[in-house]
């Protein structure tokens, strides 16, 4: 894989984080006649930084929840949830991430909660679904060898499955995460800090400038973060 | 263990919760703050113990798991409606019911429970399309029950314009949805024959969906209000910078990927003999595709299909941001009104109608000769 685009796009996105001035002749033809062309309300970083705390707040869970309850409905403990655990996961897709937002609210009122609760729920699905297939995927042989040298369920679970499963799960990660940095934007409209407020303030004022500047901000964070975890995959394999 | 199985026993917590919960809010009016009502208190004891034996009779473990549920669940929708007319009765002509956390957690422990009494029985395609309309006909003899639930007053106060922004909505969907399999599978089906493009057409595709919808939405206005006054003809072929085109174009964009990536992988996926024998028997290239190719490949492309369709039905909410209209129209008025019944009204047909889309699609993909479901 190269890495140099990857360099190349961090670089860009950090000389527009410290230095947006240096980006205002690239923008100014997308905003109006004497409105402001770099978003003024809040700081760019501070906006970037809170969305991706905003996604990390929701995804560290989530993995973690989506995991243990892969693992879980794999074992004898868990398999009479296993039918009942395909079905939502399959299902849970059809609900559009706007409709867990905003059904959210009238729970959670406005802010960063319901953002929070609704990509968290989000970010189960992947997850959980990429933990069962690559449990799935095991190579029998190699369980087997680890039950015949005697390992305890525990042991072979944290020392032969999941090492090899992690790849895998990894990659639900990656799609997760990717799906919720996009999701976060929508937050905003419930007033949750983060890059969505850039690209609404720019549709209710029709200054695309800021739309553009909002958008491809995600955009690159989605790029970087995805070159990250397949970059991390890839070693673990 | 004899009369409970695992997941009665874990569903019997939310249905606790459903029965403890407030089952129902009455509010003096649309945004006020709701007073708690619960099951018991709406209907008496006695009802409310044989609605919690029924209940309990569903997640014991038995044969009439399915039938149980079924009947649960459909009981538990009535009696929202049921319990809505009772307290609007004798309340203030602006009262609003509308359903409580007890509601909804009783709710969502009843469907849990029938979904996987109903994955259990693993229905054949044909079943699955008649189970799917018979919960049509359902739901439309149980909402009839709820002309005092506020959501449905929502709808009555709304009505001509609930079916406008449907229309809008499927319109959203579907064409851009359309628009992406006559683009797509023609651009997988080339792409695999140039292995030359394929990195090149997969970047572009795969960081369009890195751009967040609300933004792409946005940022189409510029080209599409270019065209509109620049093109003779385009304005008034409904082309503008705010309105249905932008979010069409969005949609359309965002569905390209499954498309395309599907295509690809179905025609990979035919064996390699096969091919060969085509060639052998002097089948041309193009109706090699045609004959051969493409229907062992379509199974995989319908399942891309069908990705883009139920994302689609989700993402058009975001045109209402854009002045798209369809059912985001409501969900985003509700978020600036503060009013939940609102938000409901455009998001639960959205979902519905996602998931009729899933269940549809799925069963016609096992429909197709030679798939065993």
């Amino acid at each position: 894989m190269k890495r140099w685009p990857a360099l190349v796009l961090l670089a860009a996105m950090l000389a527009f984080l410290l230095r947006p001035a240096l980006f205002v002749p690239l923008l100014a033809p997308l905003a109006p006649e004497g409105a402001p062309v770099i978003y003024d309300r809040a700081g760019l970083l501070s906006l970037t930084l809170a969305h991706l705390a905003l996604v990390a707040g929701a995804m560290v869970p989530a993995t973690l929840v989506a995991v243990a309850l892969g693992i879980f409905v794999r074992r004898p403990a868990g398999e009479a949830f296993l039918p009942l655990s395909r079905v939502v996961t399959g299902f849970g897709q059809t609900f559009p991430p706007v409709a867990v937002l905003a059904l959210t609210v009238p729970v959670l009122g406005f802010g960063t909660w319901p953002t929070l609760l609704a990509l968290f729920l989000y970010g189960l699905l992947p997850v959980f679904e990429n933990t069962l297939a690559a449990f799935s995927a095991l190579p029998p042989s190699v369980v087997e060898a680890a039950r015949g040298t005697g390992m305890t369920p525990r042991q072979r679970l944290w020392q032969v499955e999941l090492p090899l499963a992690l790849p895998l799960i990894l990659d639900g990660v990656r799609t997760a995460t990717v799906i919720s940095l996009s999701t976060a934007t929508i937050g905003s409209v419930v007033a949750a800090r983060g890059l969505g407020e850039v690209i609404i303030a720019g549709l209710t004022s029709q200054n695309l400038a800021f739309v553009a500047q909002g958008g491809v901000l995600v955009a690159v964070l989605a790029i970087l973060l995805a070159q990250g975890f397949a970059l991390l995959s890839a070693r673990l394999r | 263990m004899r009369y409970a199985d695992r997941l009665g026993l874990v569903l019997a917590l939310p249905l606790i919760a459903g029965f403890a919960l407030p089952f129902a809010g009455l509010r003096p009016n649309r945004i006020a703050a709701p007073v708690a009502e619960w099951l018991p208190h709406i209907f008496g004891w006695p009802a409310a113990a044989g609605v919690a034996l029924v209940a309990v009779a569903a997640l014991a473990r038995s044969p009439l798991r399915l039938p149980l549920a079924a009947l649960a669940v459909a009981g538990w929708l009535a009696l929202l409606g049921l319990g809505a007319s009772r307290l609007a009765e004798d309340a203030p002509a602006y009262a609003r019911v509308s359903p409580g956390a007890g509601f909804w957690l009783g709710l969502v422990a009843l469907v849990l429970l029938l979904a996987d009494a109903l994955a259990r029985r693993k229905p054949a395609p044909v079943a699955r399309l008649a189970l799917l309309a018979a919960t049509v006909a359902v739901l439309a003899l149980v909402l009839r029950l709820w002309p005092d639930v506020s959501v449905l007053q929502e709808y009555a106060a709304r009505r001509a314009s609930f079916w406008a922004e449907a229309q809008r909505h499927v319109a959203l969907a579907l064409g851009s949805f359309a628009a992406a399999v006559v683009a797509g599978v023609p651009l997988g089906i080339a792409i695999q024959r140039t292995p030359r493009l394929h990195l090149p057409v997969m970047n572009v595709l795969t960081a369009i969906q890195t751009v967040p919808s609300i933004a792409l939405f946005g940022l189409l206005i510029l080209p599409l209000g270019w065209v509109a006054a620049n093109v003779p003809g385009a304005r008034a072929a409904g082309i503008g910078g705010i309105g249905m085109a932008p979010a069409l174009v969005a949609l359309f964009l965002y569905a390209l990927l499954p498309i395309v990536t599907n295509t690809v992988a179905g025609l990979r996926a035919v064996p390699p003999s096969v091919s060969e024998a085509a060639r052998g028997m002097g089948l041309a290239p193009r109706q090699r595709l045609l004959r051969v190719d493409m229907p062992l490949a379509l199974p995989v492309i319908l399942t891309g299909a069908r990705i883009v369709l139920v994302q689609n039905i989700g993402l058009a909410t975001i045109g209402a941001l854009i002045g798209a209209g369809g059912f985001g129209t409501f969900v985003f008025q509700g978020l600036g009104q503060t009013a939940p019944d609102l938000i409901l009204l455009g998001a639960l047909p959205t979902v519905a109608l996602a998931f009729a889309a899933q269940v549809i699609f799925d069963a016609l993909i096992d429909l197709l000769p030679g798939r065993r479901p």
